[in-house]
């Protein structure tokens, strides 16, 4: 055992010595407009860009790294990463194991897509992926919640009929209607806060960093045309 | 809330029974065991069902593909060989795809692309044929003179099967048998993972241990919780395997009794 | 990568193809099923040497390490391997930085665990922060490997078990006449001959260990699942020039191809193999070898 942590320490240090802070950045890649796999391969979307910015801004070398969306909070808290930028809401229970920044998009409603605009989701079979913040609202609703575990799955089960209506953000729904019949319906929810960046509680100092960069953003108007360019959500 | 209130609005949920909300706060260690131990239901179920009727069908692989009629034997290795040969986590994926698209021209199908029958399904597929290969090398190592003994008595068809063929083809293959059915109830837990879409918040061991990783954030308790029924559910399946071993070995003196359970396991 | 590739939606049929499969994207996929072959080499004999071990420490003489050996083939065979799969990486890697930080930052005085947050010194950190991206890789690369070794290692242990009791004891009561020690007996007699008893149990542990590299993504390495999904799903204009439906059933298919393909490769070698162990061995199959030839 010893010696397979001195090869990878070795491996490690022949890595070099750079000095400078490097923040790693922790994402989905699985997730447009807020952050996917372009064609090249690389790490893209409004987050991409805005974390570039924040990071220039903050005077941070940052490196972009992908991770499961299930295991992105353990991860973080372990040290694997020091940054969640993923299209992450604000809410009260992840905000008791990690810290936020203030939020860079405005909360904003999830929206339904169905095949039949006038559908009562009430009544309906509701598809959401697994472990989101829509999942817990229709569950607390008691309406008929069928799980899935990526986003392209709920969307395709609305198609064929496996589920009436999906939620999820409008952003990423707004992706997807228009094709095969999909109809963004009427009726929106409001859930859960706006997106901010996830850090560790103890890392207060990196938090103040991008907190003054996101603010300093806000303040000269390139947030809002950031998220005009990529329609991520409404303006500031 | 005492633990026992817990077990009682939770134990059942896996199957709809009880309090319709998950916890939302304030996780308890008691929650999390009634829960996950509630979605046990489902990996019992799928595994037990698979194994009983996969049994049956395994026996005809297991023939068919000993079968000197290209007729029966080629089917049997096409189908043993697509089955061990993919991942069960591919055979998922398309079992649902398939099933949705036959859904969308025959209606009377539509139950199969739910989990309770379509993974049944695929899970009954996967394991008749690791079972069926485990059973035709079965086939093959039946000593020569126990046939020969029954050609002797002038036994042939079927009889010579029921009394001769199969008993000791059992008795060959149990211990690997063994080894097949522990891995069965392990894949149970791919079913929502990732084939088949949770209905409900109806879910698998797997579905509730994962629901409080994401809660708490700390994948350190629910998993080991899961990893301790299995243990348990393990135990049990080795256990009942063994009973059915001793009958099947019931003939044998005591002192080569012992000895067979020292076989070299044959695994998937 | 081609040059006509500029303008990937005037193109049609082979000529657009060629350019979808050959972009960096692609590449990932590509690179990944090398990365599940090169995984396998490394785990296979890895997962071997922890079997072996424990196999041999389940035979000893010495009671605690007797348990050791029997508890752990016991305890991981009983799990499902997804279920350690789950949580294995992060306490690995919890475990390494800790042990880490222990020995270079002995003088730290922040707690490491604060709530939540599990904090060791910088230096301690595997692989350091400042490393450039593929050491993180390589480290996540190796943790999988490590897993999965744990893993197979429990199942190999019990194979080899079996076939070191499967050993007919004639053989080491020879040995014992000739006057070889324990240990002469277990490294001349014992060993070489248990992998002719071995081998059946073993080549169908190589197949399942094919068969869950699947999982791997759970382990934080890109396979070639994560990217089969990622690059089947349906592709919006916006996002992409090569829009196109969900086509994950292709890219389904061809894993599905890819791994029958392994599956059948593997076989065929197992099976020489098997007849060369074979060779000379006092099993049925030995003798119907010696037949053959006479």
């Amino acid at each position: 055992m010893k010696k397979l942590i001195l090869s990878t320490a070795a491996l490690a240090l022949a890595a070099g010595f750079a000095t400078a802070d490097v923040v790693r950045m922790g994402t989905e890649g699985a997730y447009a407009p807020w952050n996917f796999v372009n064609d090249a391969g690389e790490i893209d979307g409004f987050e991409r860009e805005l974390g570039d910015e924040l990071c220039k801004r903050a005077e941070l070398t940052c490196e972009w790294v992908k991770n499961d969306w299930d295991t992105i909070i353990p991860n973080l808290v372990s040290g694997n990463y020091d940054t969640i930028i993923a299209g992450m809401s604000v809410t009260a229970e992840r905000d008791e194991v990690i810290d936020f920044t203030q939020a860079y998009t405005p909360p904003d409603p999830s929206a339904f897509a169905a095949l039949d605009a006038g559908l009562d989701v009430e009544g309906g079979v509701i598809a959401a992926q697994a472990a989101t913040i829509q999942a817990a609202f229709i569950a607390e609703k008691g309406w008929t919640l069928i799980e899935f575990a990526t986003p392209e799955e709920t969307v395709a089960a609305v198609r064929n009929g496996e589920a009436d209506a999906v939620l999820a953000d409008q952003s990423f729904l707004d992706t997807v209607v228009g094709s095969d019949g999909l109809v963004l319906l009427e009726r929106t929810e409001m859930i859960g806060g706006g997106v901010g960046m996830g850090v560790r509680e103890s890392d207060q100092e990196l938090r103040a960093k991008f907190d003054a960069a996101i603010q300093s953003m806000k303040d000269d108007g390139t947030l809002n045309t950031l998220i005009a360019k990529w329609e991520v959500s409404s303006q500031w | 809330m005492s633990c026992w209130v817990t077990i009682q609005d939770y134990a059942l949920r896996s199957i709809g029974i009880g309090e319709r909300l998950l916890p939302k706060t304030d996780f308890t260690l008691c929650q999390q065991f009634t829960l996950i131990g509630s979605g046990m239901f489902w990996n019992i179920y799928f595994g037990a069902i698979a194994l009983i009727t996969g049994f049956f069908f395994a026996t005809a692989l297991a023939v068919g593909k000993n079968s000197a009629n290209p007729l029966f034997r080629k089917p049997s290795e096409w189908f043993i060989f697509i089955f061990r040969g993919s991942p069960l986590f591919i055979q998922f994926f398309f079992a649902y795809f398939v099933f949705l698209s036959l859904k969308q021209s025959v209606p009377f199908l539509s139950p199969f692309t739910a989990a309770w029958l379509g993974a049944l399904v695929v899970l009954f597929c996967n394991t008749a044929a690791y079972s069926g290969e485990i059973f035709y090398g079965a086939l093959l190592s039946i000593p020569k003179g126990d046939t020969e003994a029954a050609d002797a008595y002038g036994m042939s068809g079927w009889s010579r099967f029921r009394r001769i063929v199969f008993p000791t083809m059992m008795r060959l293959a149990w211990p690997a048998y063994t080894n097949e059915a522990i891995f069965l109830f392990h894949a149970t837990t791919l079913v929502f993972f990732s084939g088949f879409p949770v209905l409900g918040q109806r879910g698998d061991a797997l579905y509730y241990a994962s629901y409080f990783a994401d809660k708490t954030f700390n994948p350190f308790i629910p998993y080991p919780i899961l990893a301790m029924y299995f243990i348990i559910l393990t135990l049990i399946v080795v256990g009942v395997f063994g009973l059915v071993n001793n009958r099947l070995n019931r003939h044998l003196p005591q002192e080569a009794k012992a000895k067979m359970r020292f076989r070299p396991n044959i695994i998937r | 990568m081609f040059s006509y590739c500029t303008e990937p939606d005037t193109l049609e049929g082979m000529m657009w193809l060629s350019c979808y499969l050959t972009t960096g994207k692609h590449m990932g996929l590509y690179i990944s099923v090398v990365t599940v072959l090169v995984l396998l080499a490394i785990t296979a004999p890895v997962a071997l040497m922890f079997g072996f071990a424990a196999a041999t420490a389940a035979r000893s003489h010495i009671a605690p390490l007797r348990w050791l050996g029997k508890g752990y083939t016991s305890i991981v065979r009983g799990v499902p391997d997804i279920a350690f799969f789950m949580f294995f990486v992060i306490a690995l890697d919890q475990g390494f930085e800790w042990m880490r930080h222990k020995v270079k930052c002995p003088d730290w005085s922040e707690p490491i665990r604060q709530g939540n947050d599990f904090v060791v010194c910088t230096a301690a950190k595997l692989p350091l922060s400042e490393s450039p991206q593929w050491v993180h890789e390589t480290y996540a690369f190796f943790l999988a490997v490590l897993t999965f070794a744990i893993v197979f290692g429990a199942f190999a242990a019990n194979v080899l078990f079996g076939a070191m009791r499967a050993v007919p004891r004639a053989q080491l009561e020879t040995a014992e006449a000739y006057g070889m020690t324990r240990r002469q007996t277990f490294w001349r007699i014992l060993v070489p001959q248990m992998w002719v008893y071995a081998l059946p149990g073993l080549s169908n542990l190589w197949m399942v260990l094919i068969k869950a590299t699947p999982l791997l993504f759970l382990l934080g390495v890109e396979d070639i699942v994560y990217w089969a999904r990622e690059l089947g799903g349906t592709k919006n204009a916006r996002f992409t020039d090569y829009p196109h439906g969900d086509w994950r059933m292709w890219y389904f298919l061809a894993l599905l191809v890819f791994y029958l393909t392994f599956t059948k490769v593997s076989e065929v070698v197992l099976e020489r193999i098997m007849k060369r162990l074979t060779h000379g061995q006092a099993t049925a199959g030995g003798e119907a070898q010696r037949r053959a030839e006479a």
